[in-house]
């Protein structure tokens, strides 16, 4: 497409989202003001770019579920079940801890991830079909599988969590590729992925399509079971890799970490534009909210803040943002 | 018809008129909603308010039952001037109005939603399921009517479904009753069902409103007529000094010619495009049999529910397991899904153009390509510059009236809105276009336009048409054959060159 | 006859009997008096808060906050009767009671005045409380040396007791019928009085409710601070009966308690439910659980039959639904 960017119309094509980066650097603003020591060195955004990508895979696996008017309640869920999986197939691979297992070759890493990702498939499929071939309503669905993939995860590992994976695992959550985070660097070209086939393909168009009116999407002969099966698909992948990042920095799965993500990936998801009723939403926007928060709670927890209030004041940012939209398109 | 009161010296004096608006003018942000609007409406009088879609008719609602306030001009009930009249208030003076989507609860009982507003109305706390079901069934008495009252209301088909819309706001002492359009989804036998109703209700004293595009109707039901045109009043009186090309000349500001379309067979031998032998679903309708030549376009009609709609679907892949033969073409094809059929070249404009046809929060230019972009797309990615190309050149060639594609659809008319859902499928290559209800909510302008561009469609492409409608003029006027569907099974095929409209509309009468 | 066949109360009944019915044939323990009392008490707390749930849902509204109001209510009530050395049962409950309550305030004003999904309200609101109670008040667990005697003296209460042979004793906790008695007080308003039927309404049809003249900003509040005064009532209840007060154990019951309520019937998008197939629901879970002890199944099993009931149940309605609407189409 060819289009110079043109700054007026950027704002006045989504006034949410430029208000989005408007806050964004508010927030930016606020922090370092409060902070002023600290929240401006290297270390605290370095820090924040190895934690913050697994939640962005996350906040984009669910504006995909959004995006045709469903939810998925499950993509924690399947996170943690495919990281359990791989560190299970390691510790089968190379012993419970101790050099075997820190040192299995990249060969058997690749496997684990391929396990991983195939989990993430699998388990994305099986959200997909529930809801397409059975039209089970999505919350719904999600409510369900969740529980069985958590619930297999218990099983697995019987409530502790998995501990020791390979280097080349921890790796791929810690490491830095010309001095980026690898974390961010994958976040980064999934989600330009993702925007791409969202705003280019006929795929992508019809997520938007099927979201703004299924009834409309059946009569225009869109392929819905199709396109929908694919984006939950898709993100059972993303949450797979999201459990790649998260236990590859932590060096251990289990089956309740990351309880809070699910919550925080629909705040994340709402706040960047997302309707949660479908057809509408950016991965921009995604990319823009998770920034700020994670601003938000690394400033607040520069302040010493406990974590819990972090939650607070997630919930509050969340509330006054759309407070605010709200307001506005009142006046209007 | 109550008695006008006696003057004193006996002789009797024409009551003032129930309702009557003077000089009532509204604006909206700049935009004259109503410009100097004065109508009466007499007691225990049917009448009608005709008018296209903008002309100010809903306005005229709200402002009568107190939903908006007029900016100009005064409003009188029973003679007496009303200042600033509410919702409340107005339902306090008897003006009640019974909206195209009847405001009822589906998820509630029939006997719930008739005693409703009587229950809202005593400020009751405590619901008495007994106290419920006697002005329930007190309603339906006053009605005249049988109905389950223990249904829950999303059972009711949609004529049901009025019955208990009119049956509770007669609960409610009305004396105007205002009805918006309520013959849009009724078939022929339920219109005359509900016109004998609104003429028992006339006899107790109680005036209606029909606000109505459907002329024959408006003719036939009501006494006297308001014609509405860009918010002012442009022509009003008796209804028997209006006819059809009068109100219709009233309504658009200008004559419409009415060429009826006539297809006639070529000489020679010419395959069908269209060719369906037997085909049925077990449980919807069977035995159908139907040739449509290239060109050709041919009518349904019938009752609802006997199975129009189905038929057509199968013919769109909705039904993959119907039985039967179809042929496009001279090749037996098997239509099990909408890609299927799109692949063949057919296409079909839902009657439900809002819901089924249109993505109302998109633009112009993505409603047009919504079918397309599969066909746009080189090594899977779309090439959004021959996308553009083709959206404009489309509103072009449907003559769809806007500035540019990129706006939303849900600006744009009713009749431009169609024009979209048709142009849509033009981009495809169709070869047959089976449309439902292709001119329902289009205004009379807009309509013969749409005949004209389907007819040109026929003519210039060699496109089968289908046709499915109840609108007898539109029939009569544009097909060459109108087949009649009833309980599931085709049951006459008319020539519309040796039929009148009349006849067609007493057929279907006819149907029970 | 077919229509009490043909409700779905009616079919989830059948199911319990049935699956009583045959887990008493695997292992006969399960019929014995202190296993089926054990049963009945487990219905209690989730079944306080499932009739707030069901009360938002008939709405078509959503509460995901409540455990957390819950957890709020408890704990501060907790922490001023220590604070103060109060020593009643009444007036404890009336507080944490109106703690829930306010707290409900604040949802019904976002999802009426502010217009927000409540999904997204409840989210944020529950995100803040619980952020709140965790990281400014504390994490702390108050033990059972520490709790209120009268409080729990009063959970104790029961209905009946009987003496084993070999003398130990099984009761029926009286918390059950407190519980009995709440449904009950739920299912009269909502069926018996004209804001109950306005909940109903607005749910079938907000726009005709407005019309109508319900008032539906009475209506808003009214359900969003039931269903808060109802956790809040539960929290402290709760606590009461497990002797022990640890903020976060309530956290992540809301998908549980929210498919129990689907379970029972209701109707996701609103306008439809009941209290018995609310109480059912709630039935079939704790059932589901109990079941699995009973059965010597490794309690780390419990949430894959949980999520299995979920999606068999969520299938049969959607599939129930589907054939219902296709039969309404035919004979229109």
């Amino acid at each position: 497409m060819q289009q110079s960017f043109d700054l007026r119309r950027f704002v006045n094509r989504d006034a949410n989202l430029f208000q989005l980066f408007v806050v964004t650097a508010l927030i930016f603003v606020l922090m370092t003001a409060l902070n002023p020591d600290k929240f401006l060195r290297i270390y605290n955004f370095e820090s924040m770019s190895f934690i913050a990508p697994e939640l962005g895979l996350l906040s984009i696996a669910m504006m995909l579920s959004m995006l045709t008017g469903g939810i998925d309640l499950s993509l924690v869920g399947i996170a943690n079940l495919s990281g359990i999986l791989a560190g299970l197939f390691f510790h089968a691979m190379g012993g419970e801890h101790g050099p075997g297992l820190a040192n299995l070759p990249l060969g058997w890493v690749a496997v684990g991830v391929a396990i991983t990702i195939g989990t993430g498939l699998l388990a994305g499929a099986v959200n997909g079909l529930l809801i397409t071939k059975l039209h089970i309503t999505p919350m719904l669905a999600t409510i369900g599988s969740a529980q069985i993939y958590v619930g297999l995860s218990l099983v697995l590992t019987g409530g502790p969590a998995v501990v020791g994976f390979p280097g080349w695992w921890d790796a791929i959550g810690n490491a830095r590729v010309l001095g980026i985070a690898l974390p961010l660097v994958l976040f980064l070209v999934l989600a330009g992925l993702v925007a791409l086939v969202l705003t280019r393909t006929p795929l992508g168009i019809d997520l938007f399509l099927i979201g703004s009116g299924s009834k409309a999407a059946r009569f225009a002969g869109i392929r819905m079971d199709r396109a929908v099966f694919a984006s939950y698909v898709a993100g059972g992948v993303l949450a797979s890799i999201a459990g790649i990042l998260l236990s590859g920095r932590v060096n251990a799965a289990k089956a309740d970490y990351g309880t809070t993500y699910v919550l925080e990936a629909i705040l994340i998801s709402v706040l960047g534009g997302t309707n949660p009723s479908g057809g509408k939403a950016t991965v921009l926007g995604v990319a823009v909210a998770l920034l700020g928060l994670m601003m938000l709670s690394s400033g607040f927890q520069l302040l010493r803040f406990s974590n819990f209030l972090v939650d607070f004041i997630w919930g509050a940012f969340l509330l006054i943002v759309i407070a605010i939209n709200a307001i506005r398109s009142r006046t209007r | 018809m109550r008695r006008p009161p006696r003057f004193s010296n006996g002789s009797y004096r024409m009551p003032p008129p129930l309702i009557e608006l003077r000089h009532v003018s509204k604006h909206f942000a700049g935009v004259k909603a109503l410009d100097d609007v004065s109508l009466s409406i007499a007691p225990g009088e049917i009448h009608c308010l005709a008018g296209e879609n903008g002309s100010g008719k809903s306005t005229i609602i709200k402002v009568i039952s107190g939903v908006y306030q007029p900016d100009g001009g005064e409003i009188l009930i029973d003679g007496a001037s009303v200042h600033a009249l509410t919702p409340i208030s107005a339902i306090a003076h008897g003006v009640q109005v019974i909206f195209q989507d009847f405001s009822l609860f589906g998820n509630l009982t029939v006997a719930e939603n008739l005693a409703l507003s009587t229950e809202l109305r005593e400020r009751r706390n405590v619901v008495s399921w007994r106290h419920v079901r006697a002005v329930a069934e007190e309603a339906v008495s006053r009605l005249g009517v049988h109905l389950d009252l223990d249904a829950d209301l999303d059972r009711l088909p949609t004529s049901g479904r009025q019955l208990v819309a009119i049956a509770r706001a007669l609960m409610s002492d009305a004396r105007l009753l205002i009805m918006d359009e309520p013959t849009t989804a009724l078939t022929s036998k339920e219109v005359e069902a509900l016109f004998t109703l609104v003429r028992d209700i006339q006899s107790r004293g109680i005036s209606i409103v029909f606000v109505s595009h459907k002329m024959r109707e408006m003719l036939e039901i009501s006494e006297r007529i308001t014609v509405l045109r860009n918010g002012r009043v442009v022509g009003g009186g008796p209804t028997r000094e209006w006819n059809e090309t009068s109100i219709t000349r009233a309504m658009t500001g200008h004559d419409l010619s009415r060429e009826p379309y006539r297809w006639t067979k070529p000489a020679g031998e010419v395959t069908p495009r269209l060719e369906i032998k037997d085909l049925g679903v077990p449980g919807l309708y069977s035995g159908a049999n139907l040739t449509v030549y290239p060109g050709e376009i041919v009518g349904l009609s019938g009752l609802l529910g006997a199975g129009r709609t189905e038929f057509a679907l199968t013919l769109f892949g909705m039904q993959p397991s119907y039985h039967g033969s179809i042929r496009i073409d001279g090749k037996e094809v098997r239509l099990a899904s909408v890609q299927d059929a799109i692949a063949q070249g057919i296409v079909y404009v839902p009657e439900d153009r809002l819901g089924e046809g249109l993505f109302l929060n998109q633009t112009i230019n993505r409603n047009l390509l919504a079918s397309s972009y599969g066909d746009l797309a080189r090594y899977g990615f779309i090439d959004f510059t021959q996308a553009r190309a083709r959206a404009t050149a489309m509103i072009e060639g449907m003559q769809i009236v806007t500035p540019t594609g990129e706006r939303p659809v849900i600006e744009l008319s009713g009749g431009n809105q169609q024009r979209v859902v048709i142009g849509r499928w033009l981009m495809n290559d169709a070869r047959i276009l089976v449309l439902n209800g292709p001119t329902v909510g289009v205004d009379v302008g807009s309509k013969a336009g749409i005949h004209h561009k389907i007819h040109d469609l026929a003519v210039t492409h060699g496109i089968a048409v289908l046709m499915i409608s109840d609108d007898v003029p539109e029939l009569v006027g544009n097909c060459s054959r109108i087949v009649l569907m009833h309980r599931g099974r085709f049951t006459e095929d008319l020539s519309t060159s040796e039929v009148t409209e009349a006849m067609v509309a007493d057929k279907l009468k006819a149907l029970v | 006859m077919s229509a009490l066949l043909r409700r779905s109360e009616t079919v989830i009944f059948l199911v319990l009997v049935a699956a009583i019915v045959v887990i008493g044939l695997i292992r006969p323990e399960a019929w014995e008096l202190a296993n089926l009392f054990s049963l009945l008490r487990a219905n209690v707390i989730t079944g306080i808060m499932a009739l707030g749930v069901l009360t938002v849902m008939i709405s078509g509204g959503f509460d995901v906050s409540f455990p957390y109001f819950a957890m709020a209510a408890m704990y501060i009530t907790l922490l001023g009767m220590l604070a103060t050395g109060y020593s009643g049962v009444v007036l404890p409950f009336i507080v944490a009671t109106l703690i829930g309550l306010l707290l409900g305030v604040l949802n019904g004003f976002l999802v009426y005045y502010l217009r927000m999904i409540p999904l997204i309200a409840t989210l944020g609101s529950g995100a803040m409380v619980r952020g709140f109670l965790l990281g400014a008040i504390g994490t702390a667990n108050i033990n059972i040396d520490r709790m209120p005697p009268a409080l729990i003296k009063f959970a104790s209460l029961h209905l009946v007791k009987l003496t084993e042979p070999d003398g130990t004793t099984i009761e029926l906790s009286a918390m059950v019928l407190i519980y009995l008695a709440l449904a009950l007080v739920v299912h009269l308003v909502l069926n018996h009085t004209m804001i109950g039927r306005g909940v109903f309404a607005v749910g079938g049809d907000r726009e005709a409710a407005r019309r109508a003249g319900f008032d539906v900003r009475r209506i808003t509040y009214f359900i969003y601070c039931l269903a808060g005064a109802l956790a809040g009532f539960a929290g402290l209840l709760y606590v009461s009966m497990s002797w022990l007060a640890n903020p976060r154990d309530l956290a992540g019951s809301e998908l549980d308690v929210i498919a129990a309520v689907v379970l029972g019937g209701a109707s996701i998008f609103g306008g439809r439910g009941s209290v018995l197939g609310t109480m059912l629901g709630v039935f079939m879970l704790v059932l589901v659980n109990n079941s699995l002890i009973i059965l010597h199944v490794s309690t780390t099993w419990q949430r894959v039959a949980v999520g299995a009931i979920i999606i068999v149940a969520t299938g049969v309605t959607a599939w129930r639904d589907r054939k219902r609407a296709a039969y309404r189409k035919q004979t229109a």
